[in-house]
């Protein structure tokens, strides 16, 4: 495939195991600047895992080894010299579940500013509200801003966590299924903010939903038992796919 | 049928019997403290120092060194114990070494008080030199309650969700930020009520003290650590066994065993408060 876009991340020959079980098995792929990318592939197949390599996210399991490279920019994130504290800043990550702290709604997205050091209560103030505004949630909680965070419903909580993601200005933006535990509705409005960041974002985003990655993707990354079998404009892959497997899994043949 | 039936109801009556039991024990042993040792509760005695060979007055200064030795203790086991419990919980992989430290933590909080009472006067008493003193005994019950403490903080941080770790790694927090600012304010709580009761434990314990600082009787209150004190546990262990005319005395051992019970009695209620309502905040 040839890529018109400028490259924002390269994967090398990316291997991944869980003890001696390879979960990853030698990746290599490119993906475009401001664009958004998602990676599909049945249960178990590895997306979770490939995700969070590419902010380290999988350094805290025991246990683990990685091969290969990650070229972020140019630099491989892996190597010794990278502060993976600044990598996470830059590579920010939605989770599967909402995972609000039990903190105030205000104090959430706060969080990743106030452990950065600022202080100044105006700029934190500004830059809050421009994330629940990025994250298409002001309107519904700028009078309640000091409530918990638990008291909103799981689909907020989920638009709160990408606000709060986007507070600490990263430049990727990684989405770990963020839509598998809220309901269709909320699902729409997710969708939407994630294709509105594509403008200012690298975003890569995984899902079982293939709608949802024919819906707001750009380019699709096919994986099966830890193998990137295909990986192309979406289009092309839910239109015409080159590998058979593909096709048995876009047409629901398994899965 | 009936048969299983009859058998279902006998077997509830026996659970619900030996929990109602429990309740029973306590109030009876209450009932009996405070029947016998009531009498002798007065302003007076909670706040006068005894007199006359200890056959009269109160038990103020054993009220103060029980007070004063459990603010050393905790001061030694509360960070001691809650550090140690992040390094366990929060830090440590799971090897060979961690495994041995859990089972001496385990083992230690198996080892008799006396034990923790000979081994103060060898440390801290002999070979640090800090004499028979409210420091080495305070020191001594904080190695005694350590094991609870961390062994209740360390069950605290268990119930904090990993996806709290996980979101705040995500942002760019390091490994401590993430402890300080999400780990630590969810587990509050739960450590505070581990560390409190551990001190309610420490309290009442005579014979880790009995060498290490606790006097039988003291005409004056502790200045420093340096110094001896009473307390309320040893000196109702004096009043019950070591004094000159132990019948005469034996109302005086009976309040001073009630001021004790309910000390403990009420330091064990004020950590479940205090649990309940962070509890609540927490849920708000």
């Amino acid at each position: 495939m040839k890529m018109e876009e400028k490259i924002k991340i390269e994967v090398r020959h990316l291997s991944f195991y869980y003890g001696s079980t390879p979960a990853l098995k030698n990746i290599t792929m490119k993906i475009a600047e401001n664009k958004i990318t998602a990676v599909i592939g049945p249960s178990g197949c590895g997306k979770s895992t490939f995700i969070r390599c590419l902010n380290r996210m999988n350094d805290i399991l025991p246990g683990t080894r990685v091969e290969g490279e990650i070229l972020i920019d140019g630099q491989n994130i892996y190597s010794p010299q990278v502060d993976v504290i600044e990598l996470r800043k830059r590579v920010g990550l939605v989770f599967q579940k909402p995972n609000p702290f039990p903190k105030s709604i205000f104090d959430n997205v706060a969080y990743g500013l106030r452990i950065n050091g600022v202080k100044n209560k105006r700029i934190i103030e500004e830059i809050v509200e421009k994330s629940l505004r990025q994250a298409a949630l002001w309107d519904e909680v700028k009078d309640r801003l000091k409530d918990n965070a638990f008291s909103l419903s799981g689909g907020q909580q989920q638009r709160l966590c990408i606000a709060r993601a986007l507070a600490v200005e990263p430049k990727v933006m990684l989405f770990d299924e963020p839509c598998s535990a809220i309901d269709p509705i909320a699902t729409a409005k997710i969708e939407s903010l994630i294709h509105q960041l594509r403008n200012n974002y690298t975003v890569i985003i995984v899902t079982h939903n293939m709608q949802q990655a024919a819906r707001v993707s750009d380019y699709t990354a096919f994986l099966m038992l830890g193998e990137l079998i295909e990986y192309d404009k979406t289009e092309k892959i839910f239109t015409n796919p080159s590998h058979r497997l593909t096709e048995d899994y876009i047409t629901g043949r398994f899965g | 049928m009936k048969r299983k039936k009859f058998i279902q109801v006998i077997s509830f009556l026996i659970l619900r019997g030996c929990a109602y039991l429990i309740l029973a024990v306590l109030l009876l042993f209450i009932y009996d403290i405070a029947s016998k040792g009531g009498a002798v509760i007065s302003w007076e005695f909670l706040t006068q120092a005894p007199r006359r060979g200890m056959t009269e007055g109160g038990i103020f200064p054993a009220i103060v060194g029980t007070f004063l030795v459990t603010m050393v203790t905790a001061v030694i086991s509360i960070p001691v114990g809650v550090f140690a419990a992040i390094y366990l919980n929060e830090y440590a992989r799971q090897t060979r070494l961690t495994r041995i430290i859990r089972l001496s933590i385990r083992n230690l909080s198996g080892v008799p008080s006396i034990v923790y009472g000979l081994f103060g006067v060898i440390l801290f008493v002999n070979a640090m030199k800090f004499g028979t003193s409210l420091l080495s005994a305070g020191l001594t019950l904080g190695l005694l309650t350590l094991p609870w403490t961390i062994t209740a903080s360390e069950e605290a941080l268990k119930t904090v969700p990993q996806s709290f770790r996980e979101g705040a790694l995500a942002l760019g927090a390091s490994k401590w930020q993430t402890i300080r600012t999400n780990v630590l304010p969810y587990s509050f709580s739960g450590i505070i009520t581990g560390a409190v009761l551990g001190l309610a434990r420490a309290a009442g314990e005579t014979a880790p003290i009995m060498f290490t600082g606790a006097a039988f009787y003291l005409p004056s209150l502790p200045h420093s650590l340096k110094d001896q004190f009473m307390a309320l546990p040893y000196h109702l262990y004096v009043m019950a066994t070591q004094h000159h005319s132990i019948i005469k005395v034996r109302p005086l051992a009976y309040g001073t065993a009630l001021v004790l019970l309910m000390l403990i009695l009420a330091i064990n209620l004020g950590a479940y408060i205090t649990r309940y309502r962070l509890r609540k905040i927490k849920m708000e």
